[in-house]
């Protein structure tokens, strides 16, 4: 266990120093980040000066040393619109991305889960027929259409649900501003975490209908129905457990695309989180933290699969990861 | 109110009573907080500091009107209007001498005085992104408590121009700590103290500004009630509109031309549109291309290209179709150079310049700058190939734009201008004039057209105090300029705001988009 966990924080430092570089090397494409800050009337001389100043004409591997030297200190640089230390800003905006994808996640568990059970089990039932044929839908109708129409029904129309923001929050111990405890920051929660699973539910719906259904012809299945034991035993305990495993694989990989469909949702419903902050540093080109939210991101990354790996092991034991080099 | 208090309690030698009257007081104050009207507003950008000095930008100077107020600010008319310069007198041709108001304190208690204008003005010049326009003032002398005389280094038409944006600062707050930093935090980034309407009371950047009423505004003739102002900058269009339409934001700006209509058709929601000095247009990069040092080609572009058309079909007519730099309210318009096309003339010219089978040329644009600004460019590149130019079109965000436009690095290359000064001198300087890295002359000639007797027109009417010769000096470069089809005029742009209907925004918008929010009106449901 030790090992494992070692070895993936040797990987977690390797991705990272890759996408850093990767980072600084795609930097001058973005644009001039004097520019954004400055007035257009400012003469090319005076911003010229500028660059100097901020080291930016410099050759990109002056720049990473220099980069790199203050990283190993654990500074990533300081944002050129915030005027804070970059990863201060970002773990700032973790938590309204971290609840975002929370609630979206919880929703995905709640419907995806008994609806692909629902579809592997009673494949001729009109409700899992009408699911198959909306997880077809949701895999192909683009997210922020769907986030537009909610908007246009709840908000617009009903009134049921505010269209952009995260509303009142409170603040958990000191470090942690939630928008969980208040009626407010709830009702904002709702159309930004219902797109969010829009866009990952169809997927899962389709695996665990697929992944059960499979696991349902198995000898093992069959010996236990021979065997005359409780239906719902068979489907919730014997047959549901094999179905997870490929299912938290995939759920580890769509981590990817979760933190993707963050970006987006956050654009569109103005949500304050990391999606939101990363679109608006493209814009505004603000190059150190645009770099320090991909390094973070690529963290997250390895950390939720390295979690994903280990909920591995809890459900199926004879999995031992340390011998599989991971 | 408090001190009053403390009169009476002086007067009357009476606790009981004092108390009394104090308790009351607290009572009338919470009671008035209850039905304290609110401003929620979502505009596309948020100011970028505290600091007004920081960058000269639309988010800044909206900041400055709500927390500062500057001494002469423009009307809707187009005239100046007094604030914390009373009244002004031009002694000397290079000296005027301004007359400032008086019981007028900073958020801070200091008192407002001649000091702090010569403070500020001292300021601005130190502020790279301002000093450029206040390089024609050369000295600030204070004469008394309320009079201070600006002197430039010419005789200045367009001194009061400047002064809109002089928003006089607190020196005693601000001085020995007033450093003026773009890429980092400093004391005037994140603190602030003005004369303005409104108390900057909690900022988060790029996500919301809660500003209060300043309940000792020296403004009291001012018929605005709004008590507090929630803005949230919203990036997106359809989420801008979104936030008005479900009733989250009660003001916003700006509305995308297609969602115009449909706004307008919504209960409780109205629509104000301005015509702005805004002018989009297209440089013609002789350098780059031989074609266009040709007339006979840059007059057949120019003649290929249905400004009408693109006003009406992708702008749905919220903008004025341009044949000139100067919007008709600058002095510089001319009134009988009008938008032309005419396809038979321009293939005509075509074929006379020997380019009868065309060319292909590269454009750039941006998509995310000014209004539709992908649209028009798609359209005018469909517009040049009536007249066989093939056009190989590139549309990027505006930050890597402006990158490439440094570089020139297309053929043909869309801008937009507004005039800081509101005047046609403006437009000419950075537009057209011929390029000068070191004063920034011509810096977004993308044309490399150089007409050396242009550059003489701007430095005469840069002087000139006359209103009609200075007019006529400008005209003539609008001429020129028509002439010798320098450039390809689009349209000049309109400003959309949408409130709610019990909102008085009308008159409190204006060309420039810095609404005067510390006079907006809101009727009370």
């Amino acid at each position: 266990m030790l090992v494992f966990l070692l070895r993936r924080l040797v990987q977690a430092i390797f991705v990272m120093i890759i996408i850093s570089a990767i980072s600084f090397a795609i930097q001058n494409k973005l644009g001039d980040p004097v520019q954004q800050h400055m007035s257009m009337t400012v003469s090319p001389t005076e911003r010229a000066q500028l660059r100097q100043e901020l080291g930016l004409n410099d050759s990109i591997v002056v720049q990473y040393w220099r980069f790199a030297k203050k990283a190993i200190h654990g500074d990533l640089g300081t944002s050129y619109y915030y005027k804070e230390p970059v990863l201060d800003v970002i773990f700032k905006k973790l938590p309204a991305t971290v609840e975002l994808a929370f609630c979206a996640i919880i929703i995905v568990i709640g419907i995806a889960t008994p609806c692909g059970i629902l579809a592997a089990i009673k494949p001729r039932n009109i409700v899992s027929r009408l699911v198959v044929a909306l997880s077809t839908m949701g895999l192909s109708i683009p997210i922020f259409i769907v986030a537009i129409f909610l908007v246009y029904v709840f908000s617009i129309k009903l009134h049921l649900a505010p269209s952009f923001g995260r509303g009142q929050t409170t603040n958990v111990f000191g470090l942690w501003d939630s928008g969980l405890f208040s009626k407010d920051g709830l009702r904002h929660l709702i159309l930004p975490s219902i797109t969010l699973a829009f866009a990952l539910m169809p997927i899962f719906v389709r695996l665990i209908r697929a992944e059960m259904m499979e696991v349902l012809q198995s000898d093992y299945i069959r010996f236990a129905w021979s065997k005359g034991l409780p239906t719902r035993r068979i489907y919730f305990i014997h047959a549901l457990k094999n179905t997870m495993l490929p299912v938290i694989t995939v759920g580890g990989i769509q981590a990817g695309t979760l933190v993707a469909y963050t970006i987006l949702t956050e654009s569109i419903f103005q949500w304050p989180g990391m999606g939101f902050l990363f679109m608006d540093a493209v814009s505004r080109v603000d190059t150190p933290l645009i770099a320090a939210y991909l390094i973070v991101v690529g963290g997250i990354f390895v950390i939720t699969n390295t979690f994903v790996d280990l909920i591995y092991g809890l459900v199926n034991p004879t999995v031992k990861l340390a011998n599989h080099g991971l | 109110m408090f001190i009053s208090a403390l009169h009476h309690l002086k007067l009357n030698h009476c606790r009981f009573f004092a108390r009394a009257f104090l308790l009351s007081i607290t009572t009338l104050l919470t009671c008035q907080t209850v039905s304290a009207v609110t401003l929620k507003m979502a505009f596309d950008a948020d100011p970028v500091s505290l600091d007004p000095h920081e960058q000269l930008s639309e988010g800044t100077l909206q900041f400055s009107h709500m927390v500062f107020d500057p001494l002469v600010r423009w009307k809707q008319n187009g005239q100046i209007e007094p604030r914390l310069a009373t009244h002004w007198k031009q002694i000397t041709p290079t000296t005027t001498r301004f007359f400032l108001r008086k019981h007028v304190h900073f958020q801070t208690g200091n008192l407002f005085t001649a000091e702090d204008v010569a403070y500020t003005i001292r300021r601005l010049k130190r502020s790279p992104d301002f000093r450029a326009m206040f390089d024609s003032i050369s000295s600030v002398v204070v004469i008394n408590k309320y009079t201070v005389d600006i002197r430039s280094t010419n005789t200045n038409p367009l001194l009061l121009n400047i002064m809109t944006y002089v928003f006089p600062m607190d020196k005693v707050f601000y001085q020995g700590r007033d450093e003026i930093i773009k890429f980092g935090n400093s004391f005037a980034s994140q603190r602030v103290s003005g004369t303005g309407p409104f108390i900057v009371q909690e900022r988060e950047p790029g996500v919301r500004m809660v500003l209060t009423r300043n309940k000792d505004y020296w403004d009291t003739k001012s018929k605005g009630n709004v008590d507090k102002i929630i803005l949230t900058p919203i990036k997106t269009d359809s989420t801008r509109l979104a936030a008005l339409l479900s009733g989250d934001v009660d003001f916003i700006f700006p509305v995308s031309p297609i969602d115009i209509e449909r706004t307008k058709n919504s209960k409780g929601i109205k629509i104000i549109t301005l015509p702005t000095g805004r002018i989009l247009l297209l440089h013609l990069n002789e350098k780059r291309r031989p074609e266009f040092r040709d007339v006979r080609v840059r007059r057949a572009i120019n003649l290929a290209i249905n400004q009408q058309l693109i006003v009406e079909k992708i702008l749905r007519g919220y903008a004025i179709p341009a044949g000139q730099l100067s919007a008709s309210k600058f002095l510089g318009h001319v009134d009988s150079i009008k938008p032309e096309y005419n396809l038979p003339k321009a293939l005509e010219l075509m074929k006379q310049a020997g380019y009868e089978k065309g060319f292909r040329v590269s454009m750039m644009a941006p998509n995310n700058r000014y209004m539709n600004d992908d649209k028009v460019a798609q359209a005018i590149a469909a517009m040049l190939g009536r007249i066989h130019i093939t056009v190989d079109l590139k549309t990027l965000p505006k930050a890597q734009y402006f990158q490439q436009y440094d570089e020139r690095a297309a053929d043909i290359m869309m801008l937009g201008w507004q005039s800081d000064t509101e005047d046609s001198n403006n437009l000419f300087e950075f537009i057209i004039a011929c390029q000068d890295a070191k004063s920034g002359l011509g810096a977004y000639n993308a044309s490399e057209y150089c007409a050396p007797s242009i550059n003489e027109d701007i430095k005469l009417a840069n002087r000139e105090m006359n209103p009609e010769k200075r007019a006529r000096i400008m005209q003539q470069v609008e001429i020129k300029l028509h002439n010798d089809a320098a450039i390809v005029p689009l349209y000049w742009q309109y400003n959309t705001w949408a409130a709610k209907n019990n909102l008085h925004i009308e008159s409190i918008v204006n060309d420039q988009n810095y609404p005067f929010l510390g006079d907006l009106v809101i009727d009370e449901k």
